[in-house]
């Protein structure tokens, strides 16, 4: 166990380097220039020149590389060109945002998904089973920002529950902060729920037609029992993989559903900098992204160990 | 004020209001589609920065008025010496800065002296350009004195480039602005809104509102339901397409106002076959004005003929110069040899108006033989591109500073257009303050550029305010960005 997490620990330093290589040279080859972008089109090219010098842009690639790769190591993410405050403070204040819709989202679709999923395992090719996996073929195809427009008109326009889009905040208190963060969970979370109802449904149904359901039942286990005990836990680690990939991605490709209910996301904060050349937060929030998948993938990993006992004791 | 006259003074304020329980409402959230990217209007070209500070927190000496006039602001009045080169400012007294320090003219040197210099971040350094020292006469006097006369000083100075910073807090005001406006900045959460309230210690009339709060809505598709279900209660600037979902709400009034912004289809005049004065007259003729109109911003905007909004005093009507005429553009160039017409590239930056419009002026062209490629690039992409580099056929683009007919005398400008006779004619623009003869000056200027065809000129970039039908005293039109507040209030 301990030389599988050693290992799993030395892949995942060695991919965070990599990649940090490859989003800085990525970002280098981006045509615009910050300055001028900040100074707009009555600048003169000395005053632009001069902004430049001042932002560190005219330093050799190398060194603004070694001078980035350094800082991140110190926990240091630069200062953003545009709003000249640090990285980290802008993280930190759409994290808070960000981090408890994906959570939500994804607690909402696995409560939803499971439960579907089981059930239409149970009911292979009977009319529930149908229903269940024609509404969840529905959801998959729904883009997610036509159903989030679907949802305001229907609960902030109509039914005025709640506001059609924005942030409360914190500091307004958790429930007004809970009730910006309602819709675009749901809206988030039933496409989300339709796929992983439907990995649940194969992967039950391919350990269902294992041999020892067949002994289970046979010495007289319930039916239902035998889908709790044996199937469902055998049936996890598909389901726990597609789970870990959709939580990377509602932690910051929701820009789209960031968008349509104007929520200070992380998804957002990247799309901005991204339109005004503000490379430095780019590269640091892109960098904290690919952390943050990386260790959602170690975590996967080691549930994997957890729900399977074979995998424990292998090495 | 002594504490006791202070609580005095809050409960006689509580007790107004109190009395006054069915008083209209006084705070109000705006929407924006772009968030700025700070809030220090010196340091910065964003209209974002201008369209939250201007006139609210930041003051200038002059103040450009909601039709485009210049109005006094922190000065009350000035005089102009005789050459035109000395320009007296008599300030009002008793003006505070939001946290507390006193306006002199001291703040007044400081701030233009910020901008002139050479490390300025000022976007607009070119209005700075002709001052030649600032001198403070007394707290309430300030002299400006310039290198030439400069017609337009005193609109110039009412630009939100010129607001008047206090030397304290200018290097914060990115992220704190303090100006000596009537509200004052409370919060920004960034990605969010940005909240102003009323400034307790502000010289002049006081305002309505309490509290005003910008809340940024990038997409038209949450911009419609945002103020259908009332959350927010004006958006002085509403993505045109789609005002037709708002337009039945009987709460809501949609204002169609003019903008500075001249949207025009221009033309690299250096590069093959635009520096043929015939193939820019072939293009002009294939516009249908209308239909670029119609498709490109929902109908709103008014077609223009030249380099000037049809607002301004010295506007002349000039579409009539290249009508739609598509048999014409023909002729004209078969006469320039491109009888088989030619290929070339049109490129769009993101705004609907040059997307939308780049579409049917493509079919249009198509139309004379030029088959122009469409090439849609972010803004960023752009200005490296077309307007820094000027790697461009044709491109789309609106350009909104007021009074900018100058830009085409500029000798590195991306049109790549040189006319000495034209800047002959912005040379004595600029000597010139005499107010009938800056307009004869100007019509010269406006029909030079159409007879050169320098561009296509398309039309005047509408502004579309919708607001809730209770609320008075937005600006309907947009001489400059600006979303003033001092005079807005709810009525009931």
């Amino acid at each position: 166990m301990t030389a599988y997490l050693l290992k799993r620990l030395v892949i995942a330093a060695i991919t965070l380097v990599l990649a940090s290589m490859v989003v800085f040279a990525v970002l280098q080859v981006v045509p615009g220039d910050p300055a001028r972008l900040m100074l707009g089109m009555n600048a003169s090219a000395e005053q632009v020149e001069m902004l430049r010098s001042q932002l560190g842009l005219n330093d050799p690639l190398v060194l603004r590389y070694l001078h980035w790769a350094i800082g991140l190591l110190h926990l240091d993410f630069g200062r953003s060109y545009t709003y000249s405050v640090p990285v980290l403070d802008l993280v930190r204040e759409r994290i808070v945002v960000s981090l408890p819709l994906a959570l939500i989202a994804l607690a909402l679709s696995t409560a939803i998904a499971i439960p579907v999923g089981l059930y239409s395992a149970s009911r292979r090719g009977r009319a529930g089973d149908v229903i269940a996996m024609g509404v969840s073929q529905v959801g998959v195809a729904v883009p997610n920002f036509w159903f989030a427009l679907l949802l305001i008109y229907l609960f902030a326009v109509w039914l005025r529950w709640v506001p059609a889009g924005g942030f409360a905040g914190w500091k307004a208190g958790a429930w007004p902060a809970l009730k910006s963060l309602l819709l675009p969970a749901v809206a988030l979370a039933l496409p989300q729920a339709a796929i992983l109802a439907r990995v649940t449904r194969q992967a039950l149904l391919e350990v269902l037609s294992e041999d020892y359901i067949r002994t289970a039942r046979a010495k007289g286990m319930p039916y239902r029992a035998v889908l709790w005990r044996h199937a469902l836990r055998n049936a996890l680690i598909p389901v726990l993989t597609i789970m870990g990939l959709q939580f990377a991605f509602l932690l910051a490709g929701t820009v789209i559903i960031e968008n349509v209910f104007y929520l200070p996301g992380l998804g957002r904060l990247v799309f901005q900098a991204i339109t005004q050349r503000d490379l430095i937060v780019v590269e640091s929030v892109v960098m904290l992204l690919v952390a943050a998948v990386i260790a959602v993938n170690l975590l996967v990993d080691l549930s994997y160990a957890l729900v399977d006992p074979r995998l424990r004791s292998r090495e | 004020m002594s504490l006791w006259k202070s609580v005095l003074a809050a409960a006689v304020l509580a007790l107004a209001s109190g009395s006054s329980a069915l008083a209209a409402r006084t705070d109000l959230v705006l929407g924006m589609v772009l968030e700025p990217p700070h809030l220090d209007p010196t340091a910065g070209a964003a209209a974002a920065i201008r369209e939250i500070t201007y006139a609210n927190v930041f003051q200038g000496l002059t103040h450009i008025g909601p039709n485009g006039e210049v109005l006094p602001d922190l000065a009350e009045s000035w005089t102009i010496s005789d050459d035109g080169k000395v320009y007296t400012f008599k300030l009002h007294t008793g003006v505070k800065f939001h946290d507390g320090t006193d306006f002199s003219a001291d703040d007044v040197k400081f701030s233009l002296e910020r901008a002139m210099a050479p490390d300025s971040q000022n976007a607009q350094k070119q209005l700075f350009a002709a001052i030649d020292k600032v001198e403070v006469v007394d707290p309430a006097t300030v002299k400006v004195t310039l290198k030439h006369p400069q017609g337009s000083f005193l609109y110039d100075m009412g630009w939100g480039d010129a607001v008047i910073v206090s030397p304290k807090t200018a290097a914060t005001n990115k992220e704190k602005p303090i100006g000596t406006g009537p509200f004052k900045f409370e919060n920004w959460a960034k990605g969010s809104s940005v909240t102003l309230v009323k400034s307790d210690n502000y010289w002049g009339d006081p305002v309505s509102l309490d509290k005003a709060e910008f809340r940024f809505i990038p997409d038209a598709a949450a911009a419609v339901p945002a103020m259908l279900s009332g959350d927010v209660q004006a958006f002085p600037t509403f993505p045109p397409d789609a005002v037709s979902q708002i337009e039945s709400d009987p709460q809501l009034k949609v204002v169609v106002g003019s903008t500075e912004g001249e949207t025009i289809l221009a033309m690299n005049n250096k590069k093959p076959p635009f520096d043929n004065l015939k193939v820019r007259q072939a293009v002009s003729y294939a516009l249908d004005r209308k239909a670029i109109i119609d498709g490109a911003s929902g109908g709103f905007g008014q077609p223009i003929g030249s380099h000037m909004s049809p607002s301004n005093k010295a506007y002349v009507d000039l579409t009539g110069k290249y009508p739609y005429d598509p048999a014409k553009a023909k002729e004209l160039l078969k006469e320039a040899g491109l009888e088989k017409g030619f290929k070339t590239t049109l490129k769009l930056p993101p705004p609907s108006y040059a997307r939308l419009g780049g579409e049917i002026i493509a079919s249009e062209l198509r139309d004379i033989g030029i088959d122009a490629e469409i090439i849609p690039v972010e803004w960023a992409q752009w200005l490296d591109q077309v307007f820094t580099k000027k790697d461009y056929d044709m491109t789309i683009v609106s350009h909104v500073e007021p009074n900018d007919i100058a830009i085409y005398s500029r000798p590195d400008y991306y049109f790549n257009y040189q006319n000495p006779e034209f800047n002959k004619v912005i040379e004595e623009l600029n000597l010139t303050s005499d107010e009938a003869k800056r307009i004869d000056l100007l019509k010269q200027a406006q029909e030079i550029l159409a007879d050169d065809a320098v561009v296509g000129f398309l039309f005047e970039l509408p502004k579309i305010g919708v607001w809730d039908a209770k609320l008075t005293g937005l600006w309907e039109n947009s001489p400059i960005p600006a979303n003033d507040l001092t005079q807005v209030k709810w009525n009931d």
